[in-house]
Protein backbone atom coordinates (compact mmCIF):
# COMPACT_ATOMS: atom_id res chain seq x y z
CA UNK A 1 0.00 0.00 0.00
CA UNK A 2 2.75 2.36 1.03
CA UNK A 3 4.72 1.43 -2.06
CA UNK A 4 1.71 2.17 -4.22
CA UNK A 5 1.27 5.62 -2.70
CA UNK A 6 4.93 6.43 -3.16
CA UNK A 7 4.80 5.34 -6.75
CA UNK A 8 1.78 7.52 -7.51
CA UNK A 9 3.40 10.49 -5.78
CA UNK A 10 6.60 9.98 -7.74
CA UNK A 11 4.76 9.78 -11.02
CA UNK A 12 2.87 12.94 -10.13
CA UNK A 13 6.12 14.74 -9.37
CA UNK A 14 7.62 13.63 -12.67
CA UNK A 15 4.63 14.84 -14.63
CA UNK A 16 4.73 18.22 -12.86
CA UNK A 17 8.42 18.48 -13.68
CA UNK A 18 7.81 17.60 -17.35
CA UNK A 19 5.03 20.15 -17.51
CA UNK A 20 7.24 22.84 -16.01
CA UNK A 21 9.98 22.04 -18.51
CA UNK A 22 7.53 22.33 -21.37
CA UNK A 23 6.41 25.82 -20.34
CA UNK A 24 9.59 27.66 -21.18
CA UNK A 25 10.22 26.09 -24.59
CA UNK A 26 12.13 28.45 -26.88
CA UNK A 27 11.09 29.06 -30.47
CA UNK A 28 13.68 27.70 -32.88
CA UNK A 29 15.34 30.36 -35.05
CA UNK A 30 13.77 30.86 -38.49
CA UNK A 31 14.41 33.90 -40.72
CA UNK A 32 17.86 34.49 -39.26
CA UNK A 33 19.17 30.99 -39.99
CA UNK A 34 17.22 29.81 -43.03
CA UNK A 35 19.18 30.14 -46.25
CA UNK A 36 17.85 32.84 -48.56
CA UNK A 37 16.83 30.29 -51.17
CA UNK A 38 15.90 31.77 -54.55
CA UNK A 39 12.33 30.47 -54.40
CA UNK A 40 11.55 32.69 -51.41
CA UNK A 41 13.65 35.59 -52.75
CA UNK A 42 11.57 35.69 -55.96
CA UNK A 43 8.42 35.57 -53.87
CA UNK A 44 9.35 38.35 -51.45
CA UNK A 45 10.47 40.55 -54.34
CA UNK A 46 7.05 40.07 -55.90
CA UNK A 47 5.63 41.60 -52.72
CA UNK A 48 8.19 44.38 -52.52
CA UNK A 49 7.61 45.32 -56.16
CA UNK A 50 3.86 45.30 -55.50
CA UNK A 51 4.32 47.81 -52.68
CA UNK A 52 6.69 49.91 -54.81
CA UNK A 53 4.13 49.91 -57.62
CA UNK A 54 1.48 51.36 -55.34
CA UNK A 55 3.90 54.15 -54.40
CA UNK A 56 4.31 54.82 -58.11
CA UNK A 57 0.53 54.81 -58.53
CA UNK A 58 0.26 57.56 -55.92
CA UNK A 59 2.89 59.55 -57.81
CA UNK A 60 1.03 58.98 -61.04
CA UNK A 61 -2.20 60.35 -59.60
CA UNK A 62 -0.37 63.37 -58.15
CA UNK A 63 1.02 63.99 -61.64
CA UNK A 64 -2.46 63.87 -63.19
CA UNK A 65 -3.85 66.19 -60.47
CA UNK A 66 -1.05 68.68 -61.18
CA UNK A 67 -1.85 68.61 -64.88
CA UNK A 68 -5.51 69.29 -64.08
CA UNK A 69 -4.59 72.20 -61.78
CA UNK A 70 -2.88 74.08 -64.58
CA UNK A 71 0.52 75.10 -65.99
CA UNK A 72 1.85 76.91 -62.90
CA UNK A 73 1.47 73.78 -60.77
CA UNK A 74 2.87 71.60 -63.49
CA UNK A 75 5.95 73.81 -63.71
CA UNK A 76 6.65 73.01 -60.05
CA UNK A 77 6.44 69.34 -60.88
CA UNK A 78 8.89 69.81 -63.72
CA UNK A 79 11.54 71.33 -61.45
CA UNK A 80 11.13 68.26 -59.23
CA UNK A 81 11.08 65.75 -62.06
CA UNK A 82 14.34 67.04 -63.57
CA UNK A 83 16.18 65.88 -60.42
CA UNK A 84 18.39 62.82 -60.75
CA UNK A 85 16.67 61.15 -57.77
CA UNK A 86 13.39 61.32 -59.59
CA UNK A 87 14.95 59.74 -62.68
CA UNK A 88 16.37 56.93 -60.55
CA UNK A 89 13.00 56.40 -58.89
CA UNK A 90 11.30 56.27 -62.27
CA UNK A 91 13.91 53.83 -63.60
CA UNK A 92 13.41 51.51 -60.62
CA UNK A 93 9.69 51.86 -61.02
CA UNK A 94 9.91 50.69 -64.63
CA UNK A 95 12.00 47.71 -63.54
CA UNK A 96 9.42 47.03 -60.86
CA UNK A 97 6.55 47.08 -63.34
CA UNK A 98 8.23 44.54 -65.59
CA UNK A 99 9.35 42.26 -62.76
CA UNK A 100 5.86 42.25 -61.27
CA UNK A 101 4.28 41.70 -64.68
CA UNK A 102 6.49 38.80 -65.78
CA UNK A 103 6.53 37.18 -62.36
CA UNK A 104 2.76 37.56 -62.27
CA UNK A 105 2.56 35.58 -65.51
CA UNK A 106 4.64 32.89 -63.80
CA UNK A 107 2.06 32.81 -61.01
CA UNK A 108 -0.73 32.40 -63.59
CA UNK A 109 0.97 29.27 -64.93
CA UNK A 110 1.31 27.96 -61.39
CA UNK A 111 -2.39 28.50 -60.79
CA UNK A 112 -2.94 25.97 -63.57
CA UNK A 113 -0.45 23.64 -61.91
CA UNK A 114 1.98 24.06 -64.80
CA UNK A 115 5.74 24.68 -64.73
CA UNK A 116 5.94 23.77 -61.07
CA UNK A 117 8.83 21.32 -60.95
CA UNK A 118 11.83 22.79 -59.21
CA UNK A 119 14.19 23.14 -62.18
CA UNK A 120 11.50 24.92 -64.26
CA UNK A 121 10.73 27.18 -61.30
CA UNK A 122 14.38 28.24 -61.17
CA UNK A 123 14.71 28.59 -64.94
CA UNK A 124 11.54 30.66 -65.29
CA UNK A 125 12.76 32.81 -62.40
CA UNK A 126 15.96 33.64 -64.26
CA UNK A 127 13.95 34.31 -67.41
CA UNK A 128 11.80 36.78 -65.45
CA UNK A 129 14.89 38.67 -64.27
CA UNK A 130 16.50 38.78 -67.71
CA UNK A 131 13.26 39.79 -69.44
CA UNK A 132 12.48 42.55 -66.96
CA UNK A 133 15.98 44.04 -67.28
CA UNK A 134 15.81 43.87 -71.09
CA UNK A 135 12.35 45.44 -71.17
CA UNK A 136 13.44 48.24 -68.85
CA UNK A 137 16.44 48.93 -71.07
CA UNK A 138 14.19 48.93 -74.12
CA UNK A 139 11.86 51.47 -72.53
CA UNK A 140 14.62 53.78 -71.31
CA UNK A 141 17.14 53.69 -74.12
CA UNK A 142 15.09 53.14 -77.25
CA UNK A 143 12.93 56.24 -76.94
CA UNK B 1 1.28 36.63 -36.80
CA UNK B 2 4.36 38.00 -38.47
CA UNK B 3 7.19 38.38 -36.00
CA UNK B 4 10.60 38.63 -37.54
CA UNK B 5 12.62 38.48 -34.32
CA UNK B 6 12.80 35.71 -31.75
CA UNK B 7 11.23 36.06 -28.29
CA UNK B 8 13.65 36.99 -25.48
CA UNK B 9 13.93 33.44 -24.14
CA UNK B 10 14.79 32.07 -27.60
CA UNK B 11 17.70 34.30 -28.61
CA UNK B 12 20.67 32.10 -29.45
CA UNK B 13 23.79 32.82 -27.44
CA UNK B 14 27.42 31.97 -27.91
CA UNK B 15 28.07 28.45 -26.72
CA UNK B 16 30.84 26.19 -25.60
CA UNK B 17 33.74 25.26 -27.87
CA UNK B 18 34.38 21.62 -27.12
CA UNK B 19 38.11 20.81 -26.99
CA UNK B 20 39.61 18.67 -29.73
CA UNK B 21 40.92 15.39 -28.31
CA UNK B 22 42.96 14.02 -31.19
CA UNK B 23 45.00 15.27 -34.13
CA UNK B 24 42.82 14.83 -37.20
CA UNK B 25 43.63 14.45 -40.87
CA UNK B 26 40.43 16.02 -42.15
CA UNK B 27 39.04 18.35 -39.48
CA UNK B 28 35.51 19.70 -39.87
CA UNK B 29 33.84 22.20 -37.59
CA UNK B 30 30.23 21.54 -36.62
CA UNK B 31 28.07 24.20 -34.95
CA UNK B 32 25.01 22.81 -33.19
CA UNK B 33 22.02 24.52 -31.57
CA UNK B 34 21.70 23.43 -27.93
CA UNK B 35 18.97 23.99 -25.41
CA UNK B 36 18.47 22.14 -22.17
CA UNK B 37 14.98 22.26 -20.61
CA UNK B 38 16.38 21.56 -17.16
CA UNK B 39 18.20 24.85 -16.73
CA UNK B 40 16.65 28.25 -17.32
CA UNK B 41 19.22 29.49 -19.80
CA UNK B 42 18.79 30.64 -23.39
CA UNK B 43 19.67 28.37 -26.31
CA UNK B 44 23.31 28.44 -27.38
CA UNK B 45 25.41 27.45 -30.36
CA UNK B 46 28.07 24.88 -29.43
CA UNK B 47 31.08 24.21 -31.58
CA UNK B 48 32.59 20.76 -32.15
CA UNK B 49 35.43 19.54 -34.31
CA UNK B 50 35.42 16.08 -35.83
CA UNK B 51 37.81 14.07 -37.99
CA UNK B 52 36.11 13.33 -41.31
CA UNK B 53 38.54 10.53 -42.10
CA UNK B 54 37.04 8.63 -39.17
CA UNK B 55 33.40 9.50 -39.83
CA UNK B 56 30.60 8.22 -42.07
CA UNK B 57 29.56 10.26 -45.11
CA UNK B 58 26.29 11.80 -43.89
CA UNK B 59 25.54 14.59 -41.43
CA UNK B 60 23.73 12.06 -39.25
CA UNK B 61 26.99 10.09 -38.99
CA UNK B 62 28.71 13.26 -37.80
CA UNK B 63 26.01 13.82 -35.17
CA UNK B 64 26.31 10.22 -33.95
CA UNK B 65 30.09 10.56 -33.80
CA UNK B 66 29.77 13.70 -31.70
CA UNK B 67 27.26 12.05 -29.39
CA UNK B 68 29.38 8.91 -29.03
CA UNK B 69 32.78 10.49 -28.68
CA UNK B 70 32.57 14.13 -27.62
CA UNK B 71 29.29 15.05 -25.94
CA UNK B 72 26.78 12.40 -24.93
CA UNK B 73 24.24 15.04 -23.86
CA UNK B 74 23.59 16.05 -27.50
CA UNK B 75 19.96 15.18 -28.27
CA UNK B 76 18.37 14.49 -31.65
CA UNK B 77 15.83 12.14 -33.20
CA UNK B 78 16.97 9.41 -35.56
CA UNK B 79 15.94 5.94 -36.51
CA UNK B 80 16.27 4.40 -39.96
CA UNK B 81 19.36 6.29 -41.22
CA UNK B 82 18.12 5.95 -44.84
CA UNK B 83 15.42 8.57 -45.36
CA UNK B 84 12.41 6.38 -44.73
CA UNK B 85 11.34 7.29 -41.21
CA UNK B 86 11.62 11.08 -41.36
CA UNK B 87 12.88 11.39 -37.78
CA UNK B 88 16.14 13.25 -38.30
CA UNK B 89 14.63 16.31 -40.00
CA UNK B 90 16.62 19.42 -39.09
CA UNK B 91 18.00 22.62 -40.55
CA UNK B 92 21.46 21.87 -41.95
CA UNK B 93 23.47 24.65 -43.57
CA UNK B 94 20.35 26.82 -43.72
CA UNK B 95 18.05 24.35 -45.48
CA UNK B 96 15.69 21.85 -43.88
CA UNK B 97 16.54 18.29 -44.76
CA UNK B 98 17.03 14.82 -43.34
CA UNK B 99 20.43 14.50 -41.68
CA UNK B 100 20.72 10.91 -42.92
CA UNK B 101 20.35 11.97 -46.58
CA UNK B 102 22.59 15.05 -46.45
CA UNK B 103 26.21 14.32 -47.39
CA UNK B 104 28.76 16.22 -45.29
CA UNK B 105 30.70 16.91 -48.50
CA UNK B 106 27.88 19.12 -49.81
CA UNK B 107 28.51 21.64 -47.04
CA UNK B 108 31.40 24.03 -47.57
CA UNK B 109 33.18 25.19 -44.45
CA UNK B 110 31.61 24.64 -41.07
CA UNK B 111 28.31 22.81 -40.79
CA UNK B 112 25.67 24.65 -38.80
CA UNK B 113 22.80 22.56 -37.52
CA UNK B 114 19.57 23.95 -36.05
CA UNK B 115 16.24 22.33 -35.22
CA UNK B 116 13.39 22.74 -37.73
CA UNK B 117 12.65 26.51 -37.91
CA UNK B 118 9.91 28.29 -35.98
CA UNK B 119 8.93 25.36 -33.77
CA UNK B 120 8.90 25.02 -29.99
CA UNK B 121 12.06 23.17 -28.94
CA UNK B 122 11.83 20.22 -26.53
CA UNK B 123 15.58 19.77 -26.31
CA UNK B 124 18.55 20.56 -28.60
CA UNK B 125 17.55 19.44 -32.11
CA UNK B 126 14.19 17.95 -31.08
CA UNK B 127 11.23 20.17 -32.01
CA UNK B 128 7.71 19.75 -30.68
CA UNK B 129 5.65 18.61 -33.68
CA UNK B 130 2.38 17.99 -31.84
CA UNK B 131 0.64 20.95 -33.51
CA UNK B 132 1.60 19.66 -36.96
CA UNK B 133 0.40 16.14 -36.07
CA UNK B 134 -2.90 17.60 -34.86
CA UNK B 135 -3.27 19.38 -38.19
CA UNK B 136 -2.55 16.12 -40.01
CA UNK B 137 -5.28 14.38 -38.03
CA UNK B 138 -7.69 17.19 -38.92
CA UNK B 139 -7.65 16.27 -42.64
CA UNK B 140 -8.64 12.65 -41.81
CA UNK B 141 -5.72 10.86 -43.44
CA UNK B 142 -7.49 7.54 -43.87
CA UNK B 143 -9.70 5.87 -46.47
CA UNK B 144 -13.37 6.84 -46.19
CA UNK B 145 -16.13 4.90 -47.96
CA UNK B 146 -19.48 6.17 -46.80
CA UNK B 147 -21.47 4.35 -49.52
CA UNK B 148 -20.65 1.02 -47.91
CA UNK B 149 -22.51 1.65 -44.67
CA UNK B 150 -25.92 0.77 -46.06
CA UNK B 151 -24.74 -2.35 -47.86
CA UNK B 152 -24.21 -5.85 -46.54
CA UNK B 153 -21.09 -7.02 -44.75
CA UNK B 154 -20.04 -8.82 -47.91
CA UNK B 155 -19.30 -5.59 -49.76
CA UNK B 156 -17.29 -4.21 -46.84
CA UNK B 157 -14.86 -7.09 -46.98
CA UNK B 158 -14.71 -6.88 -50.76
CA UNK B 159 -11.38 -5.94 -52.28
CA UNK B 160 -11.13 -2.22 -53.12
CA UNK B 161 -9.75 -2.30 -56.62
CA UNK B 162 -7.90 0.52 -58.33
CA UNK B 163 -6.76 0.80 -61.94
CA UNK B 164 -3.04 1.39 -62.59
CA UNK B 165 -3.97 4.83 -63.99
CA UNK B 166 -5.80 5.79 -60.80
CA UNK B 167 -2.96 4.44 -58.72
CA UNK B 168 -0.51 6.62 -60.67
CA UNK B 169 -2.35 9.73 -59.46
CA UNK B 170 -0.98 9.06 -55.97
CA UNK B 171 2.64 8.92 -57.10
CA UNK B 172 4.70 11.76 -55.70
CA UNK B 173 2.31 12.04 -52.75
CA UNK B 174 2.27 8.69 -50.96
CA UNK B 175 6.08 8.78 -50.65
CA UNK B 176 5.92 11.60 -48.09
CA UNK B 177 7.47 10.51 -44.79
CA UNK B 178 6.00 13.41 -42.81
CA UNK B 179 9.32 14.83 -41.67
CA UNK B 180 7.83 18.36 -41.90
CA UNK B 181 10.93 19.80 -43.60
CA UNK B 182 8.63 21.53 -46.10
CA UNK B 183 6.14 22.84 -43.55
CA UNK B 184 8.86 24.40 -41.41
CA UNK B 185 10.58 25.92 -44.47
CA UNK B 186 7.41 27.81 -45.40
CA UNK B 187 7.40 31.48 -44.30
CA UNK B 188 3.60 31.44 -44.49
CA UNK B 189 3.55 28.62 -41.98
CA UNK B 190 5.97 30.50 -39.73
CA UNK B 191 3.57 33.43 -39.48
CA UNK B 192 0.27 31.48 -39.48
CA UNK B 193 1.03 28.07 -37.97
CA UNK B 194 -2.05 28.24 -35.74
CA UNK B 195 -4.46 28.12 -38.68
CA UNK B 196 -2.59 27.41 -41.92
CA UNK B 197 -2.19 23.67 -42.45
CA UNK B 198 1.21 23.86 -44.14
CA UNK B 199 2.54 22.01 -47.22
CA UNK B 200 3.07 18.55 -45.67
CA UNK B 201 -0.49 18.29 -44.36
CA UNK B 202 -2.00 19.82 -47.52
CA UNK B 203 -0.13 17.31 -49.66
CA UNK B 204 -1.63 14.53 -47.53
CA UNK B 205 -5.04 16.14 -48.04
CA UNK B 206 -4.37 16.01 -51.80
CA UNK B 207 -3.25 12.40 -51.52
CA UNK B 208 -6.64 11.39 -50.08
CA UNK B 209 -8.56 13.66 -52.43
CA UNK B 210 -6.88 11.92 -55.37
CA UNK B 211 -7.52 8.39 -54.13
CA UNK B 212 -10.05 6.74 -56.46
CA UNK B 213 -11.16 4.36 -53.69
CA UNK B 214 -12.16 7.21 -51.40
CA UNK B 215 -15.80 8.33 -51.60
CA UNK B 216 -15.39 11.67 -49.79
CA UNK B 217 -13.53 13.67 -52.45
CA UNK B 218 -16.06 16.55 -52.44
CA UNK B 219 -16.26 16.72 -48.64
CA UNK B 220 -12.49 16.66 -48.33
CA UNK B 221 -12.21 19.55 -50.80
CA UNK B 222 -14.89 21.47 -48.91
CA UNK B 223 -13.15 20.90 -45.58
CA UNK B 224 -9.89 22.31 -46.87
CA UNK B 225 -11.47 25.23 -48.79
CA UNK B 226 -10.71 27.87 -46.18
CA UNK B 227 -8.87 31.18 -46.43
CA UNK B 228 -6.56 30.25 -43.56
CA UNK B 229 -6.25 26.47 -43.89
CA UNK B 230 -5.36 26.43 -47.59
CA UNK B 231 -5.05 29.91 -49.07
CA UNK B 232 -2.19 31.09 -46.87
CA UNK B 233 -0.14 29.25 -49.51
CA UNK B 234 1.28 31.95 -51.79
CA UNK B 235 3.33 29.59 -53.99
CA UNK B 236 6.60 30.61 -52.38
CA UNK B 237 7.87 27.12 -53.31
CA UNK B 238 10.23 26.77 -50.35
CA UNK B 239 8.48 23.46 -49.63
CA UNK B 240 9.50 21.94 -52.95
CA UNK B 241 12.97 23.43 -52.55
CA UNK B 242 13.57 21.72 -49.23
CA UNK B 243 11.83 18.33 -49.60
CA UNK B 244 14.53 15.70 -48.94
CA UNK B 245 12.51 13.11 -50.87
CA UNK B 246 12.29 15.29 -54.00
CA UNK B 247 8.50 15.60 -53.83
CA UNK B 248 6.48 18.64 -54.89
CA UNK B 249 4.05 19.84 -52.20
CA UNK B 250 3.57 23.20 -53.97
CA UNK B 251 2.20 21.41 -57.04
CA UNK B 252 -0.07 19.27 -54.87
CA UNK B 253 -1.48 22.42 -53.25
CA UNK B 254 -1.93 24.13 -56.65
CA UNK B 255 -3.86 21.08 -57.87
CA UNK B 256 -6.00 21.16 -54.73
CA UNK B 257 -6.88 24.82 -55.39
CA UNK B 258 -7.65 23.98 -59.01
CA UNK B 259 -9.89 21.06 -58.01
CA UNK B 260 -11.79 23.35 -55.62
CA UNK B 261 -12.40 25.91 -58.39
CA UNK B 262 -13.43 23.36 -61.01
CA UNK B 263 -15.38 20.85 -58.93
CA UNK B 264 -17.10 22.61 -56.02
Amino acid sequence: MNFCKKNILRRYKVSVLLYKMSLNRPLSPHLSIHKKVLTSVFSIFHRFTGIFLSLGAILLSVWIILIALGPSFYAKFQTFSSLIFFKIFLFLWTLTIFYHLYNGIRYLFWSYGKMMDLSTVYKSGYVVIILSILSTMLVWFSI
Amino acid sequence: MVEFTLPANSKVQKGVTHPVKEVSNKPKKVLIYRWNPEDQENPRLDSYEIDLSKCGPMVLDALMKIKNEIDSSLTFRRSCREGVCGSCAMNIDGVNTLACLKPIEEVNGEISIYPLPHMPVIKDLVPDLSKAYEQLASIKPWLQRSNENSNTTASISEEKKQTPEDREKLDGQWECVLCFCCTTACPSYWWNSEEYLGPAVLMQAARWVNDSRDSERKNRLKAVNDKMKLYRCHSIMNCTRSCPKGLNPAKAIADLKKAIVTEL
